[in-house]
């Protein structure tokens, strides 16, 4: 039944925003359509004008290192009156130049925005309140991207000792 | 300078007039007015339910603005998970919401469940509804207690920990811990409920509505709680599905949302159960919302061990579930399965699922992303305790300090879910 609805919602959405769904994906029972970041906003006002997606239940970005375009975000919908979830994908080239900011159509759009801007280093455009969120204010790196270590300190030997130390972040001389 | 700004804050921010900071960034920038006083309430305050730092800007007693300043908990799980096994991983979902760690393994569990492409037992799933709903109480009773303790109501505190310390206990027994349980797993549960349970809930049940209705003589009707909570923090039901709200937040605000109902798991659309709302959608509501929940939590605890059929608790997919410990002696095949699970785990398909339930704060969701090996790729957690504490500003602004120790009880924020 659901398929059937979200098979509807999809139609709805290209005939009102032609060519702005680039490709669909079921997996699960679940709906992913992807487009691309210029037309988000537009695809995001539509779905939550006209097809009644009024709720934003979380945005999450996904790092395909090695990949090209090497970032995701997901942003995923409900319907509170249809009781069907639909998520939007977005590809990421430059973490600099991420997708526009959700702020004009949801309160809550800045908040977790800037909960992917603290852990994987994407700018949303037009969202000039992100900070560090959950880290120290002067932390280097981007935590949950696959490039960042996990905790891990290379052991330091008489042979190599000056090779590390080069590459360790403290403040030298 | 804000004082965000002071402790190195935002380099993004440009220099722009008050009024114009206000009006783009409102909820999430304190400006210090020249008249205005800027104070730190936190992280070490005692109402504000763990370490949450708020900068609060005061107009006298007023607050004009605040802005939630959070991190001090920071553990990390969602990069540590990425590089733990699917079962290792679920530890730790335990650690997010603490007074909830059932409801945090229902969703991973389930998450995994539909990345995997299994379901469980019809007695696994009345076992979760279950102990998912004695949690619901529990947590529940943990913020009657410390939201009465803030409005300075000593002995609910008191009555409502003798009561969840019981819920703990039969915790212990199902799981052998009191918190941090891990007692859900993919296919199933850990192992079948002890014999002893079942008096124990039973007595439980006996006593609790009757506890249940002293709760009700201390505080419903009680002239005092009613000036502290009624028309407090009020948001309208279209604000809150705006700022994302979930659980009894939204329900306050008299949108009928509670994923139980909507997009059924684990079997609750076989259960009778009433979603309880709110009408004006202050502290009142909400603490109605929430007290009437739990009544509906005692009425599905019923329901779900009256009707508990009996069978296997877990699937029978050794790929998934590990071989039961009679096995190993006798089997070749169970010692090859149990040594491939506890040290390779299994292997999940490429894709990304979203797997949503109603834990006793709100909408908890998983995100998982397998990319074909034994571990994720991506875990991520909707928290609705990080959302609720979103639109804490835009619910305080205008209100007295002693009113936000009121709110925040209110929204029922848990810290360690709050920080990743």
């Amino acid at each position: 039944m659901t398929m059937q609805q979200l098979d509807t919602i999809t139609a709805q959405l290209t005939a009102a925003l032609p060519g702005v769904v680039e490709e669909t994906a079921d997996f699960r029972g679940e709906r992913t359509i992807l487009v691309e970041s210029e037309n988000l906003l537009q695809t995001m006002g539509v779905l939550k004008n006209d097809l009644q997606f009024n709720f934003l239940s979380d945005i999450v970005a996904d790092d395909y290192l090695n990949d090209y375009p090497r970032f995701y975000v997901s942003y995923h919908l409900y319907s509170i009156p249809n009781k069907v979830r639909l998520r939007v994908r977005v590809p990421v080239e430059d973490p600099d130049e991420g997708p526009p900011t959700l702020a004009p159509l949801w309160h809550i759009a800045t908040w977790l925005e800037m909960e992917v801007f603290d852990l994987f280093g994407i700018r949303f455009a037009d969202n000039n309140g992100l900070r560090r969120l959950f880290l120290p204010q002067d932390w280097q790196g981007y935590p949950l991207r696959k490039d960042y270590p996990l905790g891990y300190e290379e052991v330091q030997f008489s042979f190599n000792y000056k090779e590390i130390d080069a590459k360790k972040p403290y403040a030298k001389d | 300078m804000t004082l965000l700004q002071q402790q190195g804050g935002s380099d993004t921010v440009q220099e722009l007039t008050v009024e114009e900071v206000r009006a783009k960034y409102g909820t999430l920038m304190p400006i210090d007015d020249e008249e205005n006083m800027l104070l730190s309430m936190g992280p070490q305050h005692p109402s504000t339910h763990g370490v949450l730092r708020l900068v609060v800007e005061l107009d006298g007693e007023t607050i004009v603005n605040l802005a939630p300043d959070i991190g001090f908990l920071h553990t990390g799980i969602e990069k540590s998970m990425e590089n733990q096994t699917y079962l290792k991983a679920q530890v730790m979902t335990d650690r997010m919401d603490y007074l909830a760690p059932m409801s945090n393994n229902l969703g991973y569990v389930l998450a995994v469940e539909k990345l995997m492409g299994v379901g469980s037992t019809p007695r696994a799933d009345a076992i979760r509804v279950l102990l998912v709903e004695l949690q619901r109480v529990s947590s529940h009773l943990v913020w009657l207690a410390t939201h009465a303790l803030d409005i300075a109501a000593m002995s609910v505190f008191l009555y409502c920990f003798r009561e969840r310390e019981y819920i703990l206990d039969l915790f212990e027994m199902v799981s052998g811990q009191r918190m941090m349980n891990t007692y859900f797993r993919p296919g199933g549960v850990w192992r079948d409920l002890p014999e002893e349970f079942g008096p124990a809930l039973e007595q439980f049940l006996d006593f609790m509505p009757a506890r249940m209705a002293d709760y009700e003589t201390l505080l419903k009707d009680n002239p005092i709680w009613l000036q502290r909570t009624k028309d407090i923090g009020i948001i309208s039901g279209e604000d809150a599905i705006s700022w994302g709200l979930t659980g009894a937040c939204l329900r306050g605000s008299g949108v009928d949302w509670d994923i139980r109902k909507a997009t059924p798991y684990c079997g609750y659309e076989t259960y009778d159960f009433e979603v309880p709302l709110g009408t004006v959608g202050d502290v009142y509501d909400r603490y109605r919302c929430r007290i009437e929940e739990m009544w509906q939590s005692l009425s599905l605890i019923r329901q779900a061990w009256e009707k508990m059929p009996s069978g296997p608790v877990n699937i029978d997919d050794r790929k998934i579930v590990p071989p039961p410990r009679s096995e190993l002696g006798s089997s070749m095949e169970a010692v090859i399965h149990h040594f491939k699970l506890w040290t390779e785990g299994f292997q999940a398909p490429k894709g990304y699922i979203y797997q949503a339930i109603e834990s006793p704060r709100g909408e908890f969701g998983c995100y998982l992303r397998g990319d074909g090996s034994a571990k994720p790729a991506r875990v991520h957690f909707r928290t609705p305790s990080y959302v609720n504490l979103a639109c804490l500003p835009t619910l305080a602004k205008g209100t007295f300090v002693a009113d936000l120790v009121a709110i925040i009880g209110s929204t029922d924020i848990v810290l360690g879910e709050i920080d990743r």
